[in-house]
C-alpha cells in the first residue's frame, strides 16, 4: 500500500518535470520578442487566442466537457476589463483579476447546468449561454456601447512603468508573460492528483465514481477554472486592443477556438498554443495574398491535416529531434503519455 | 515524405512571418484598404474593392509624381482584427491613408489609431453619425443613416401622412434611424409608433400583424440589407402591399446589389438614399457601364459609390498637398466638392462628413430589371445629428 502510493507520487513528480522540447518552445516564444519586432500585433493576437484555447483544453482535453459557448467567458472578461478601464481603473492587472473573478463566478453558476446531460446537451447549453450573453450585451447599449462597440478604453501603464505603445511591444510582452504564468499554473494543476482524477473522469466517469472520485465537484472546479482562464484571455484582448465589440461574444469565437484546439491537438496543454500559432500565421499570410479566397485555402489545409492525421505530422519533428540528439525516439512533448483522440 | 512536408510547412510558416515584415521601402504612396472581404458582409468589401480598382484604372496610378498602391486587407468584419490590421499597416507598411471600414464598430475601433499616428482615415461605408467625431483624422464619403432618414420623414409628412409606424432592427444603426424618423415626423405634426425586431434571424410575422391591425398611413423600415428581401416577402405574403399602407424604407433595404433578386415583392417601395444605379446623369452612366464591364455585369451599389468617391477624395487631396499625408492631407480634403456619379457632393469643412443630395426613390421595373428610380431630391443635406449639435452650441 505504502509502496504503491510512493510509486504514484514518483510518477507524478516525473511527469511534472519540464522536458527539453517544452523549454525550447518557451525560449522560442521569448526570442520572438527580440527577433520579430514588426509582428508584435499578430503575435499578441496569437498569444491571446492561445490562452483562450488553453482554457478550452482544460475542460475538453482533461475533463472531456465539450463546449460551443466558451466565448461567453471570453467576452465577459473582455467587457469587464474594458469597462473598468473606461471608468478610470486603468491598472491592467486589476482588470485581469476582476475579469478572472467574474468569469469564474459565471463559470461556477453555469457549470451546474452544463454538467447535466450528454455531450450534445452540453453543446447546446453552452451555445445557449453564449447567445444569451451576446444578446444582453447588445441590449445593454448604455453600458456596453451595443453594436457600436465600447469606446474610450484607455489603459494605464503595466506595473506603472510600461506604456502600451503603437508598435504593440508592451502589449505582446505583457500578454506573453501573463499567458506563460497561467500556463505554468495550468501545467502544475494537470499533473497534480487533481488533474489525474480529471483524466480518470474523462476516460470513464462511472469507474471514476466507483473508485471514489467526487465526479461532479471535480468537473465544477475545472469548469470554473477554465472560465477564469477564458476571462483573462478576453481581458488581455480588450486591454491590448483597447476596444471591445459585440463579436467577443459571437459564435465564431467559440467555433474558432475549437478549431484552433483541433489543429493543435487536445489534452496536452500545448495544443491551444501551437494551434493558435499555426492558425493565425496561416490566416494572416493567406489573407494578405488573397483577401477574398483565404477561407478556401484554410479549409483545404484543414482537410489535409485531418486526413493525414495530426499525430503523424507531429511525429515528424519528434523524429528529427531524436536524430539530432542521437536517440532513436525522443520523449514526446505530451504530458499525457496516452494519445487522446479528437473530440 | 511526411517529414519533408512538415518541415517545408514549418519552414514556410517561419519565412512568411519574417518576410511579410520587412522590404517594401520604395517611395510609393500606400493606401491601406481594410474591408470585410469574407463573412456576412463580404458584398460590401467586394463592391468597394471593385470601385477603387476602377477608379485607379480610369485615373492612373500616379498622383503628384508618386505611384499609388493599394494594400488590401480582409478584416472579416471583426473590430479587433480591423484595429490590428490598421496598426500593422501604419507601423509596417507606412501607409499614408487608411480607407474602407465596412461597419461602424470597425471604423470606431480604428479611430484612436488614426489620431495617434496622424493618419487620415477615409470611411467609405460605415454610416453611424458619431464616427467622424471620434477622430479629427476621419473623413467620410458614404452617408449617415439620419442624413437619408430625415428627408424621407419630411417627404412623408408633406404627402399628408399623419400616422406612421417604424420597424427597425434592434441595434445601433436601427435605433439611429428610428430616432431620426420619429423626431422629424412628429415635429411635422405626425404620430409615430415604434417597433423593433431582433437583429438575427427575425420573424416579421407578429410585427407585421401589429402593423396590419394599427393601419398606419405609412410603415418605415430599416433592416440590414440582406434581411431586406426576407422582409419584403413577408410583407407581401400578408397582403400588406394591398392594404393602403405606404412602405417607406431606408435605401439600404433595397440595395442595388440585391434588389433585382428580390423580385416583384419590392415593387413600389419608397426609399430615401444618396445613390441609385439608376441615377440619371452622364457621369453615372459612364460609371455604371465601366463598373459592370470590369466586374462581369455586377451592378454597383451605394457601397461601391462610397469607395469610388473615397478614392477621388484621396486623389484630389494628394494633388493639393503634393503627395503629403498627415494633417495636411486631412486639411486638403476638408471643403473639397465635386460632381460624383451620385450627384453633387462635398466634404463639410467643420465635421469632415459628407454633404450630398438625398433622393426619394421608388422601386420600378426598367428594361426588365428592378431599379430605385429617383423622383424627388433634397440638395445639400448635412448629417442632421451633427448639424443639430453645432446649431445648439
Amino acid at each position: 500500500m505504502i509502496r504503491t502510493s510512493q510509486e504514484a507520487a514518483a510518477r507524478l513528480t516525473r511527469r511534472g518535470r519540464w522536458s527539453l522540447p517544452e523549454v525550447v518552445f518557451w525560449a522560442a516564444a521569448a526570442a520572438s520578442v527580440v527577433l520579430l519586432p514588426d509582428r508584435y500585433l499578430l503575435l499578441n493576437e496569437i498569444v491571446v487566442i492561445g490562452l483562450f484555447a488553453l482554457s478550452l483544453d482544460l475542460i475538453l482535453g482533461y475533463a472531456g466537457i465539450v463546449s460551443l459557448g466558451h466565448a461567453a467567458f471570453f467576452g465577459l472578461g473582455a467587457y469587464v476589463a474594458g469597462l473598468l478601464a473606461k471608468h478610470g481603473v486603468a491598472d491592467p492587472f486589476l482588470g485581469l483579476g476582476l475579469a478572472a473573478a467574474l468569469a469564474a463566478a459565471l463559470g461556477l453558476a453555469t457549470s451546474f447546468f452544463v454538467l447535466r446531460g450528454t455531450d450534445l446537451t452540453k453543446l447546446m447549453v453552452t451555445l445557449g449561454f453564449a447567445l444569451v450573453l451576446a444578446e444582453i450585451a447588445n441590449q445593454a447599449a448604455w453600458l456596453t456601447g451595443g453594436a457600436d462597440g465600447l469606446q474610450g478604453v484607455v489603459m494605464g501603464p503595466v506595473l506603472g512603468f510600461f506604456e502600451f505603445d503603437i508598435f504593440g511591444r508592451t502589449a505582446y510582452v505583457y500578454s506573453l508573460a501573463v499567458t506563460f504564468a497561467l500556463f505554468v499554473v495550468a501545467r502544475r494543476i494537470v499533473v497534480s492528483p487533481f488533474g489525474l482524477s480529471l483524466k480518470a473522469i474523462r476516460d470513464n466517469p462511472l469507474r471514476a465514481r466507483a473508485v471514489g472520485i467526487p465526479v461532479n465537484r471535480r468537473l465544477v472546479a475545472v469548469y470554473t477554472l477554465s472560465a477564469a482562464y477564458a476571462g483573462v484571455a478576453g481581458a488581455l484582448l480588450a486591454q491590448t486592443t483597447q476596444f471591445v465589440s459585440l463579436d467577443v461574444l459571437a459564435f465564431h469565437r467559440s467555433a474558432d477556438v475549437l478549431l484552433v484546439l483541433v489543429i493543435g491537438g487536445v489534452g496536452y496543454l500545448y495544443g491551444g498554443l501551437v494551434g493558435a500559432v499555426l492558425f493565425k500565421v496561416l490566416q494572416d499570410n493567406l489573407a494578405a495574398i488573397t483577401p477574398q479566397y483565404w477561407h478556401f485555402w484554410i479549409g483545404v489545409l484543414l482537410v489535409i491535416l485531418v486526413l493525414v492525421g495530426r499525430d503523424r505530422v507531429a511525429a515528424a519533428p519528434q523524429a528529427v529531434w531524436g536524430r539530432l540528439t542521437g536517440r532513436r525516439s525522443a520523449a514526446p512533448l505530451r504530458l499525457d503519455p496516452k494519445p487522446v483522440e479528437d473530440a | 515524405m511526411l517529414r519533408r512536408t512538415f518541415l517545408t510547412l514549418a519552414g514556410a510558416t517561419g519565412l512568411m512571418l519574417a518576410a511579410s515584415a520587412g522590404a517594401l521601402a520604395q517611395e510609393a504612396i500606400r493606401i491601406g484598404l481594410i474591408l470585410p472581404m469574407t463573412g456576412p458582409f463580404a458584398s460590401t468589401g467586394r463592391q468597394i474593392e471593385a470601385a477603387t480598382r476602377l477608379y485607379m484604372q480610369q485615373n492612373g496610378d500616379t498622383v503628384g509624381g508618386r505611384k499609388v498602391e493599394i494594400v488590401l486587407r480582409d478584416d472579416t468584419g471583426v473590430a479587433d482584427v480591423t484595429r490590428r490590421l490598421a496598426q500593422e499597416l501604419i507601423v509596417n507598411q507606412k501607409v499614408t491613408v487608411l480607407a474602407g471600414f465596412g461597419l461602424t464598430p470597425l471604423a470606431l475601433a480604428t479611430a484612436p489609431l488614426s489620431t495617434q499616428a496622424k493618419t487620415p482615415q477615409v470611411v467609405m461605408a460605415a454610416a453611424t453619425s458619431i464616427i467622424t467625431e471620434q477622430s479629427p483624422f476621419i473623413v467620410r464619403t458614404s452617408f449617415t443613416a439620419p442624413q437619408v432618414t430625415v428627408p424621407l420623414a419630411e417627404w412623408a409628412a408633406k404627402q399628408g401622412m399623419k400616422k406612421a409606424m417604424t420597424l427597425v432592427s434592434d441595434y445601433g444603426p436601427g435605433h439611429d434611424t428610428e430616432r431620426a424618423f420619429t423626431e422629424t415626423f412628429s415635429k411635422a405634426g405626425g404620430q409615430v409608433d415604434n417597433l423593433r425586431v431582433p437583429l438575427a434571424n427575425p420573424d416579421f410575422a407578429p410585427f407585421l400583424q401589429r402593423v396590419a391591425d394599427a393601419k398606419p398611413d405609412a410603415l418605415m423600415v430599416f433592416v440590414p440589407s440582406g434581411v431586406g428581401s426576407q422582409f419584403m416577402k413577408q410583407y407581401v405574403e400578408r397582403g400588406l402591399d394591398k392594404s393602403g399602407i405606404r412602405l417607406l424604407a431606408e435605401g439600404s433595404v433595397t440595395d442595388d446589389d440585391i434588389l433585382n433578386g428580390m423580385g416583384d415583392v419590392a415593387l413600389g417601395a419608397i426609399t430615401a438614399h444618396h445613390y441609385s444605379a439608376a441615377h440619371d446623369s452622364p457621369e453615372n452612366k459612364t460609371f455604371v457601364d465601366a463598373f459592370q464591364k470590369a466586374n462581369k455585369g455586377m451592378r454597383p451599389n451605394f457601397m461601391a459609390m462610397g469607395g469610388y468617391d473615397g478614392m477621388h477624395l484621396i486623389y484630389e487631396g494628394l494633388k493639393k498637398t503634393n503627395a503629403q499625408g498627415g494633417e495636411a492631407l486631412v486639411n486638403a480634403m476638408k471643403g473639397l466638392s465635386w460632381t460624383s456619379p451620385r450627384g453633387p457632393m462635398s466634404i463639410d469643412p467643420q465635421t469632415r462628413d459628407v454633404v450630398q443630395t438625398v433622393y426619394i426613390r421608388k422601386v420600378e421595373r426598367v428594361n426588365g430589371e428592378l431599379y430605385n428610380v429617383e423622383f424627388a431630391s433634397v440638395p445639400n443635406v448635412k448629417d442632421p445629428v451633427k448639424a443639430a449639435k453645432s446649431g445648439s452650441n
